[in-house]
């Protein structure tokens, strides 16, 4: 259709056009694709690049939770169910290969993993047996916590839970959750996890140079993830997500199923925490319930809300920060670390909603525009900065 | 899976699993009751609950050493005091948190959670360096101790009737309280319409304190009780909050009798289930089955039809 | 009822060719016992403006809520050209071309105009057409049109947030136009506004009622008599009276309720 040209059309076009990103958003992405796959692998030494890669795949989580919380204001507590499945799908496939009938030949019944035999279990379960193949593994990595997602996220919000009730539930099944792994631990290796994992498609996984290797497959998903992320947040839906947070009402009586797109927003946040679980059990090496129930599901929230909950980008730093501070802390000062994490959660609450990126934003960016414009005089909107989610 | 068990038998062990499960229900209630304040009347989520009550159990802990040690001819009573005690401590913290966090935070729930959550790490690593990390017990005085045989095959142990006792009483007064009083009035005033409540001459910023105070010590009051029947460890908090939240959802939230009903129903959905399968399975099978009707009826069991 | 015997006698004998474009009958919703709206009907016209008045608590602001989902009905009927509107979700009732304005401003505080006249468009409402939804020069041009009509050209790329109380309900007003509703239902548009406002909304209301019909509760009666075809007037959920201004204004049950004092 040829449509009259207005005569404004053309010149406010500019201003209305929706670029992926815009100039200083390029630099973000620039400053952080460098610092995880140039910087970190120069200076640090093979432990602690492997311990980076561990709280990569925390970023995962994060990533989630700034579309899912930070944009759609749906605050879920259970993400460590996403990344546990995740996790747990990666585990049994890994845990299967090192169980060949070769490797556990003196089991009582070889061939299966170990701690089924501690357990008097003398066949493989069924839901086990699918995970020997590689691509079964891949996929339900990916469709199983979306499908979990997609009947939670369906019931709830069909039914307008939202906000704290969300949060509570979704908690809840984060507990019922890890309960049920540790119970069950003839099928799932109960506290203790799925552990002494070694060889992904017959390549060990232990080694350093495995190591290394994983770290940049898991820095290349991430980033992946996050230009994904960009997308549907710099699409209408991305737009939609903040709407509905602001007035969900109005939303609605614009013509939209409101339930679908929560929905759609928590099942992406699962699918994130999943790819994060599944890569962590490649770079750590084990699979355990610490990672599934309430208290690192909370957790995985602060790394996102240190970050700014409405920044990409800041969720990935707020992890490493966040995780960085843990590891140090932890090292010199174990009794202050549970003291300085509950007042990290005070402090961005009370003092900073927005989080780094939100520091970022009121201090930096100014001063950095102003002599970017001196350079070239770019157009560069405000970002929008939000009320935190009610 | 009743085979083995003669109809006496049966009966008898139904009859203490369910006494079990009353016991269980009382916890549940002390814990649920002063939730039920604050989430059910002020919508605000507590995290920091368990540790809340958790600071009544180390209340009463400390009060039986000081009484063995200095006044052991009290002793039989001692526990009365360290239940006031713990009501004015938990009461007392909560309502400094009120003043300090909670009240900058009323417009944000979700971000309420997360500084609770906060707290509750705070509280725990205090309680860790205090008290050590090890579960701490309190030594019960005599009268406390033994049981009561009812027929030869069914005994009730004293501490269970008496944590029963208390959490009847401490439950008609909290609904005195809410509904007889001119707090309560209050309370429910501010709860429904802030600005009015407000522009008639009360004084809402109180009335919350007051309100989050009450809670916090009634959860005080339940962790004093929880010393009778278990001991006491920096986390035994965390364990509880999200049961105790269940229960006040399922129970909808701003009716003290659905918070009743609810903790009634889920304790002895668990506790009978208990008996029959292990604990862990029972415990997955009743949250399930909470959280499955929570889906299906997310306003919970009693709530009222209004327009939004 | 008054009311119901001046239009009823064609509905019901033929759903296949509705003359009324809203038929509402017998509608009734009860919040636990207490009946907010008790047996009400009416009947409005293509192209037709009607008023709702009553004094506060009638359950004017139920009404609109119940034919546009937002309450479910517990008996009655509501027909929007031949469709049960009873049955639908919020969402499909809006598609069936339903537009519904709130009584306080309800806009996007975090987007700017523009967004919010965008999220309002009437494409990609799936997940997916969202996901892939184009900024075409369809959509510009359209929302270019509506915004120089609601007075807000030059705030287009300005955050919601800013607006003055007024700007916000003609923001909202265009955030309906973008839709294209054929039914439009407004909550009070002039309520808060300042004089001036008020009557650049009333010429802008004037405006887009072109070509559809619109439901408008208001308390301005000076408003109501510069706008209304016909008035509905609800009482304690009931219809009082209803006919043109005029004749509402002589009837003396509704003199003794409302406007005499």
């Amino acid at each position: 259709m040829d449509s009259p040209k207005m005569p404004t059309s053309s010149a406010s076009s500019s201003v209305h056009d929706n670029p992926f990103m815009k100039p200083m958003e390029w630099v973000s992405l620039a400053i952080l694709a460098a610092v995880i796959l140039f910087v970190l692998p120069m200076v640090l030494d093979a432990f602690r690049l492997n311990l980076v890669g561990k709280y990569l795949t925390y970023a995962f989580v994060a990533l989630g939770l700034v579309i899912c919380w930070g944009f759609g204001g749906i605050l879920s507590l259970g993400q460590g169910c996403f990344f546990g499945l995740g996790g747990y799908c990666m585990a049994m496939y890994l845990k299967l290969e090192a169980s060949s009938v070769e490797n556990t030949k003196i089991q009582s019944t070889p061939g299966i993993p170990d701690f089924m035999d501690w357990n008097q279990i003398t066949e493989l379960p069924w839901f086990w047996k699918p995970f020997h193949s590689l691509p079964f593994t891949i996929l339900a990595i990916i469709v199983l916590p979306a499908f979990f997602a997609f009947v939670i996220g369906t019931a709830m919000f069909r039914r307008r839970v939202g906000g704290t009730y969300f949060a509570i539930i979704t908690q809840a099944i984060a507990a019922i959750l890890t309960i049920l792994i540790v119970g069950q631990q003839g099928y799932t290796g109960g506290i203790n996890g799925i552990t002494d994992l070694r060889t992904l498609n017959g390549w060990d996984i232990r080694t350093d140079s495995a190591h290394n290797i994983l770290y940049f497959v898991n820095g290349g998903l991430l980033i992946a993830c996050i230009l994904f992320a960009q997308y549907v947040k710099k699409s209408k839906l991305g737009r939609i997500l903040v709407a509905m947070r602001d007035k969900e009402d109005r939303v609605r009586f614009s013509g939209y199923q409101v339930a679908s797109f929560k929905t759609f927003a928590f099942c992406l946040a699962a699918v994130f925490a999943a790819i994060g679980g599944a890569m962590f059990t490649l770079q750590v090496g084990f699979m355990s319930p610490s990672f599934v129930g309430i208290v690192p599901s909370i957790e995985m929230v602060i790394y996102a809300a240190v970050g700014g909950r409405l920044s990409l980008f800041g969720a990935v730093w707020g992890t490493l920060l966040v995780n960085g501070a843990k590891t140090s802390f932890s090292e010199s000062f174990p009794e202050l670390w549970l003291f300085g994490l509950g007042a990290l959660f005070i402090a961005v609450v009370l003092a900073f909603p927005n989080g780094l990126a939100g520091i970022y934003r009121t201090y930096v960016e100014p001063r950095l525009t102003r002599k970017v414009k001196v350079l070239a005089p770019a157009e560069a909107g405000p970002l929008p900065h939000g009320t935190p989610a009610e | 899976m009743f085979g083995d068990y003669s109809l006496t038998d049966l009966s008898a062990i139904f009859a203490m699993q369910g006494f079990a499960g009353l016991i269980l229900f009382s916890v549940y209630l002390l814990m649920a009751l002063g939730l039920a304040i604050i989430f059910g009347q002020m919508g605000v989520i507590n995290m920091a609950h368990g540790e809340f009550m958790i600071l009544g159990a180390y209340v009463t802990y400390l009060c039986s050493t000081f009484f063995q040690a200095h006044l052991p001819g009290l002793f039989t009573a001692y526990f009365f005091v360290a239940m006031a005690l713990a009501f004015l401590a938990s009461g007392a913290l909560g309502m400094l948190v009120e003043w300090s966090l909670i009240r900058h935070l009323y417009k944000r729930p979700l971000d309420t959670l997360l500084a609770t959550w906060g707290l509750s790490l705070i509280l725990q690593q205090t309680y860790r360096s205090v008290f050590g990390a090890r579960e701490v017990g309190v030594e019960l005085p005599s009268w406390l101790i033994g049981s009561v045989q009812v027929t030869d095959m069914i005994e009730v142990p004293i501490n269970g009737i008496f944590v029963m006792a208390v959490t009847m009483l401490i439950t008609v007064g909290v609904a005195f309280l809410m509904y007889r009083s001119r707090f309560g009035a209050q309370v429910r005033a501010v709860v429904q319409n802030r600005p009015m409540a407000g522009a008639v001459g009360i004084d809402t910023e109180k009335v919350d304190r007051y309100t989050f105070g009450l809670g916090c010590g009634i959860a005080g009051i339940a962790g004093s009780a929880f010393t009778m029947i278990g001991s006491t460890g920096p986390t035994s908090g965390q364990l509880y909050i999200v049961d105790t939240f269940l229960i006040v959802v399922f129970g909808g939230a701003a009716s003290l009798l659905g918070t009743i009903a609810s903790a009634f129903s889920i304790s002895q959905t668990q506790s009978t289930l208990e008996f029959f399968l292990s604990g862990s399975t029972a415990k997955v099978i009743t949250l399930l089955a909470v959280v499955g009707i929570l889906m299906l009826r997310p306003q919970g069991l009693f709530t009222l039809k209004v327009r939004r | 009822m008054n009311a119901a015997m001046l239009h009823s006698p064609i509905i019901g004998e033929s759903p296949d060719a509705p003359k009324f474009l809203l038929a509402v009958e017998s509608l009734t919703v009860s919040f636990d016992g207490f009946k907010a709206v008790n047996d009400v009907s009416f009947y409005v016209d293509p192209n037709e403006i009607r008023v709702i008045i009553g004094p506060n608590g009638a359950g004017k602001t139920t009404v609109l809520d119940l034919i546009c989902g937002r309450t479910k009905a517990s008996a009655g009927s509501i027909k929007y050209k031949g469709t049960e509107l009873t049955k639908l979700s919020e969402s499909a009732i809006v598609q069936a071309g339903v537009g519904r304005k709130f009584q306080t401003p309800s806009i996007y505080d975090d987007l700017t105009v523009f967004e919010n006249l965008e999220i309002s468009f009437p494409r990609g409402r799936s997940v997916f057409g969202a996901l892939t939804f184009k900024r075409d020069g369809e959509v510009r041009d359209r929302i270019e049109e509506v915004a120089n009509m609601i007075f807000l050209k030059d705030q287009l790329t300005e955050r919601a947030e800013f607006l003055s109380h007024g700007q916000k309900q003609w923001l909202e007003i265009g955030m309906l136009l973008i839709q294209d509703p054929e039914l439009l239902m407004l909550d009070e548009p002039v309520a808060g506004m300042s004089v001036g406002e008020r009557i650049k909304t009333a010429e802008l209301l004037n405006q887009i009622i072109v070509g559809r019909s619109v439901l408008v509760i208001e308390h301005d009666m000076k408003f109501v008599e510069d706008i209304a075809h016909r008035v509905t007037v609800l009482h304690q959920g009931k219809v009082l009276s209803e006919g043109s201004m005029e004749r509402v204004k002589n009837d003396p049950k509704v003199v003794e309720v409302y406007l005499g004092h």
